[in-house]
């Protein structure tokens, strides 16, 4: 069997940021892969690493203090960590885009969309002023932006949240890159707004065949948006499944957790609904990581001695299904 | 009353006694930020230095700054005086010496002056907002747009020197900065929840300005209070050294201003009282920067 | 229109304030100790009984204070600002003669601390714990600690006295050189060095610090990260992404300051003995000359307020969100 060889290759992967008290690893031992054309979510409560991912890939992690300290992120075989910084300049933008969080903060205040869209086309195709102008209104309406002719002239400031980031799309994809990466990219707007901006996502998609890795803490989005995730933890991988397999079959506690604290998240709609859970505890803070063990076990309801002691490795439950955890061990031992 | 718990009430989790972390009072916890900064230290070193030789020098080195002692622009050094003598023959030292009273007790004056008016202001157009803010930030627009030292010569002028004029002038001219803080933190604070909370169980606004919201927006207010010092110290010199000054008490900036023609045949005049004005700013600004890294700790990371 | 709108606006303020400084001067010349026409004829005056007379004649010091006032602002407004009686001649006219002096001395200063200090703030914002970055944190502690006039004398001694005699010592031109116009221009600017160096010192300190300060809050803002995600060079990131924002606090301030610079200008004017508007006014103190002073403390906010609104324009070019409260 032949099978397609993964776009964006992410390999052991590790950051380091320098605190006032030493170090702390806030990613460590990370490894997924990213398909052509598919859209992989990466979830966790928020300050599991997940936004610190992103920026790696980009190589947007601030230095100092911040480095990735190890591993390979590979863009079509290409290694991002060892490229140099005109090489990484190039890729932005170009073969890697990001849409962010926060649309009302993410546009430059002081210049036009229609300048902010035109500028990265400018850079990456060198295109003339007309020409990246035109091309920044036609990105405009295929973000279904109404009038796009008069918006280009406008400033970030006249446009709503959900427009903003319809800009942000916009110039996220104006050189057609290979791949997406959108970091939590409706958490600050309206849910209908919301709705609206993963609709646009999907279409986008469809039409351009761009790889996406979706970013979010919300199981919710992932099970409509999604092809495969990646359940992120204190900075390591806990869980890596497709879709319905993590949905109807989770393995590690907190992927349970996760799914189990989504209300109308339910494979088979059932009359009797399972009691909405919460995960007890907060994420460990960055300087509390990598203290061997399972960085889970403290919050943990089913944590073993083992548990606190070492930290488990990947294995495989099913194919395409990874899971770090000892219970499964335990499971299989039994 | 106390000892009753309601039994529909959660129970509180309960706290290992060891688990509550030591509260340190938070002037301390200042003061211990602040004796780490090196320099804010060399500050109130140098400052008490200043201070002491304000308060004790004439006891140690009793002289009249105003009398002729020697030969006039005798160079440092000359028969014992250290300093020198000026133009007209007065000992430089005595002149250092008893300046520093002049330089100290306007730039605390000015510095008070400048702080009350500028918080009073600020505090009531920050709180009140409305027709009161509107009308009191004009005001402060106004003082603005009047260059601070030009209103001040003339004030000082009208009304004759003397150390009240001065110091008043000087907290006359140089509030506004100090206003427009106290507004915005007004502006911030009484948004707060706790203010809300005072409000919605009646307390009276005096009450609420002055002893909810006031204390919360001391740090930045007491930052601005250490840099008054230093400004209005740069300004009594200032007045002075265009011999705007007291004429009986001498000063630091009066021995800049009338050596100042004399300057290519002693130098020595104008640079050791110049070097004393510029010390008890540093020494000010330097315990400023200390308090502002002290009290504002999130700002640190700058 | 609503950028016309607002900027009326301004200009119709500064009118306002413009008569509220005439009806300060006016009250404070009421308010000081002694006879008003003491007050205005200024002790250098030799004040005769006549002249006496003639000045409250002029002024109407015999009619109701709200009567005086009305009658003194509206001479103000014809361009008669009084009379100054040490040098004969009516303070309008003095000023005018001086005001070119000291707005080139001004202007000089606040543009090269203005230019000079945002790009050291840039600079030192690119590596916050550079050595750049430390020297601007000690240029603002000595432009902030050194009292100027000082600092100018201290120049004087060292650059303009023998041995190094590389300046003049005062004025604005030496009255003994002989030459066309390129001659007078570049003896002017020889004349104009040491006086801007000083002035622009303090200044220079504070926008170092401020546009540090500013950038460093910018450079951490997300439409950064946003310029930095396209692929876009440092450069381009800190010099068109960044430093249009950094500079706002730059502007606001700079309006804000220029009636700090107006006192600096007194204090640096008389130590070079720079023919403008500063030396009138310590001049005047001598010669208890309060119609000139009051003149100049009128026009010095007239220039101020005119600025203001310059600032106010240049902010709304920068910035296109339409600020309407920025002033305050």
């Amino acid at each position: 069997m032949n099978t397609p060889s993964p776009i964006l290759s992410v390999a052991d992967l590790a950051v380091e940021f320098d605190m006032r008290d030493g170090v702390a690893r806030v990613i460590d031992d990370l490894s997924f892969d990213l398909m052509p054309g598919e859209t992989l979510g990466i979830v966790g409560e928020s300050g599991c690493g997940k936004s610190m991912t992103a920026l790696s890939i980009m190589r947007l992690v601030p230095m100092p203090p911040g480095r990735i300290a190890g591993g390979e992120i590979r863009l079509d075989g290409e290694n991002l960590v060892a490229a140099s910084d005109v090489r990484i300049r190039e890729i932005r933008g170009n073969e890697i885009s990001m849409i962010f969080q926060e649309p009302m903060t993410s546009l430059n205040p002081v210049y036009t969309v229609g300048d902010q869209i035109a500028e990265t086309v400018r850079l990456h195709e060198g295109l003339s002023k007309r020409d990246a102008r035109d091309r920044a209104i036609e990105m405009l309406r295929a973000v279904a932006i109404p009038a796009p002719e008069a918006r280009v002239e406008e400033y970030p400031h006249q446009l709503s949240g959900g427009m903003r980031q319809r800009v942000m799309i916009a110039m996220a994809l104006t050189c057609r890159p290979r791949v997406l990466i959108a970091d939590e990219p409706t958490t600050a707007l309206d849910v209908t707004v919301q709705a609206q901006i993963f609709d646009l996502l999907r279409d986008l998609k469809e039409q351009t065949q761009t790889a996406i890795i979706l970013i979010t803490h919300d199981m919710g989005v992932i099970a409509e948006m999604a092809q495969r995730v990646v359940v992120m933890y204190a900075g390591r991988k806990v869980e890596d499944a497709p879709v319905d397999e993590l949905l109807l079959n989770p393995k590690h506690p907190y992927s349970q957790g996760l799914i189990a604290c989504v209300p109308h998240l339910q494979a088979v709609p059932t009359v009797e609904r399972p009691p909405l859970m919460e995960i007890p505890g907060v994420v460990p803070s960055v300087s509390e990581l990598g203290r061997g063990g399972c960085p889970f076990a403290p919050r943990c309801a089913q944590a073993m001695d083992r548990c606190r002691q070492q930290m488990p490795p990947p294995s495989t439950v099913a194919p395409g299904h990874q899971v770090a955890c000892w219970l499964i061990d335990e499971t299989r031992a039994a | 009353m106390t000892d009753q718990v309601e039994p529909s009430a959660p129970a509180a989790p309960k706290l290992e006694p060891d688990f509550v972390p030591e509260v340190e009072k938070p002037w301390l916890q200042t003061w211990r930020m602040f004796a780490k900064n090196r320099a804010a230290l060399f500050g109130l070193v140098l400052l008490s230095v200043i201070v002491g030789m304000a308060v004790l020098g004439p006891t140690l080195y009793p002289a009249d700054p105003y009398d002729i002692v020697w030969a006039p622009q005798s160079p440092p050094g000359t028969e014992g005086f250290i300093l020198g003598t000026d133009y007209l023959g007065r000992d430089l030292l005595a002149g250092i010496i008893y300046g520093s009273r002049a330089t100290l007790i306007v730039g605390a004056a000015a510095a008070l002056i400048t702080i009350v008016i500028g918080i009073l202001v600020g505090a009531l157009a920050g709180y009140y907002r409305g027709w009161v803010e509107e009308l009191l930030m004009r005001i402060t627009e106004f003082f603005q747009v009047l260059p601070p030292l030009l209103l001040a010569m003339v004030l000082v002028l009208l009304f004759s020197p003397t150390l009240v004029t001065i110091s008043i002038a000087i907290g006359v001219v140089s509030w506004t900065a100090t206003a427009r803080l106290a507004r915005a933190e007004f502006l911030r604070i009484r948004e707060l929840e706790y203010v809300k909370g005072a409000r919605s169980i009646g307390a009276r606004n005096s009450r609420i300005i002055w002893l909810v919201i006031l204390p919360n927006a001391a740090p930045p207010l007491i930052v601005s209070a250490a840099f008054a010092v230093g400004i209005a110290i740069l300004f009594e010199a200032g007045l002075s050294f265009l011999e705007l000054n007291d004429p009986n008490i001498m000063s630091w900036g009066y021995m800049i201003g009338s050596n100042r023609p004399y300057v290519l045949e002693s130098w020595w005049a104008v640079t050791f009282p110049g070097i004393a004005i510029f010390l008890t700013v540093l020494a000010v600004s330097l315990i400023g920067d200390g308090l502002n890294d002290a009290l504002n700790p999130r700002l640190r990371q700058r | 229109m609503q950028f016309l709108n607002s900027i009326g606006q301004r200009v119709l303020f500064g009118l306002v304030l413009l008569l509220a400084v005439l009806v300060l001067n006016f009250t404070l010349i009421h308010m000081a100790p002694g006879d008003p026409a003491d007050v205005i004829a200024g002790e250098m005056g030799g004040a005769t009984e006549e002249m006496m007379a003639s000045i409250r004649k002029a002024y109407g010091l015999d009619r109701p204070f709200h009567e005086q006032l009305f009658s003194y602002v509206g001479k103000v407004f014809q361009g008669d600002l009084g009379y100054s009686y040490y040098f004969d001649q009516p303070v309008t006219e003095l000023i005018f003669e001086r005001l070119s002096a000291t707005l080139l001395l001004v202007l000089t200063s606040l543009f090269l601390a203005i230019f000079l200090g945002t790009f050291l703030g840039v600079f030192a914002s690119q590596n916050p714990n550079g050595m750049l970055s430390h020297f601007v944190t000690l240029l603002a502690l000595l432009g902030y600690s050194l009292p100027v006039f000082w600092t100018g004398i201290m120049l004087l001694i060292l650059l303009a006295a023998p041995p190094v005699d590389l300046f003049p010592i005062a004025g604005m031109y030496d009255v003994t050189k002989d030459g066309g116009t390129f001659d007078y221009i570049l003896d002017v600017l020889h004349h104009l060095i040491l006086p801007v160096v000083t002035l622009s010192t303090i200044y220079l300190a504070f926008y170092s610090r401020l546009s540090r300060a500013s950038m460093l809050d910018v450079l951490g803002a997300d439409y950064i990260r946003t310029a930095r995600a396209k692929g876009l060079s440092e450069r381009v990131v800190v010099y068109k992404h960044a430093l249009r924002n950094g500079v706002l606090p730059v502007v606001t301030f700079a309006g804000l300051q220029f009636s700090q610079l107006f006192s600096g200008a007194v204090l640096v004017e008389t130590v070079f003995s720079w023919p403008g508007l500063g030396t009138l006014a310590f001049d005047s103190i001598g010669r208890r000359d309060t119609p000139m002073l009051l003149g100049i403390l009128f026009f010095s906010a007239l220039i101020v307020i005119v600025a203001n609104i310059l600032t106010d324009i240049s902010y709304r070019l920068i910035d296109p969100r339409i600020k309407t409260g920025m002033k305050t």
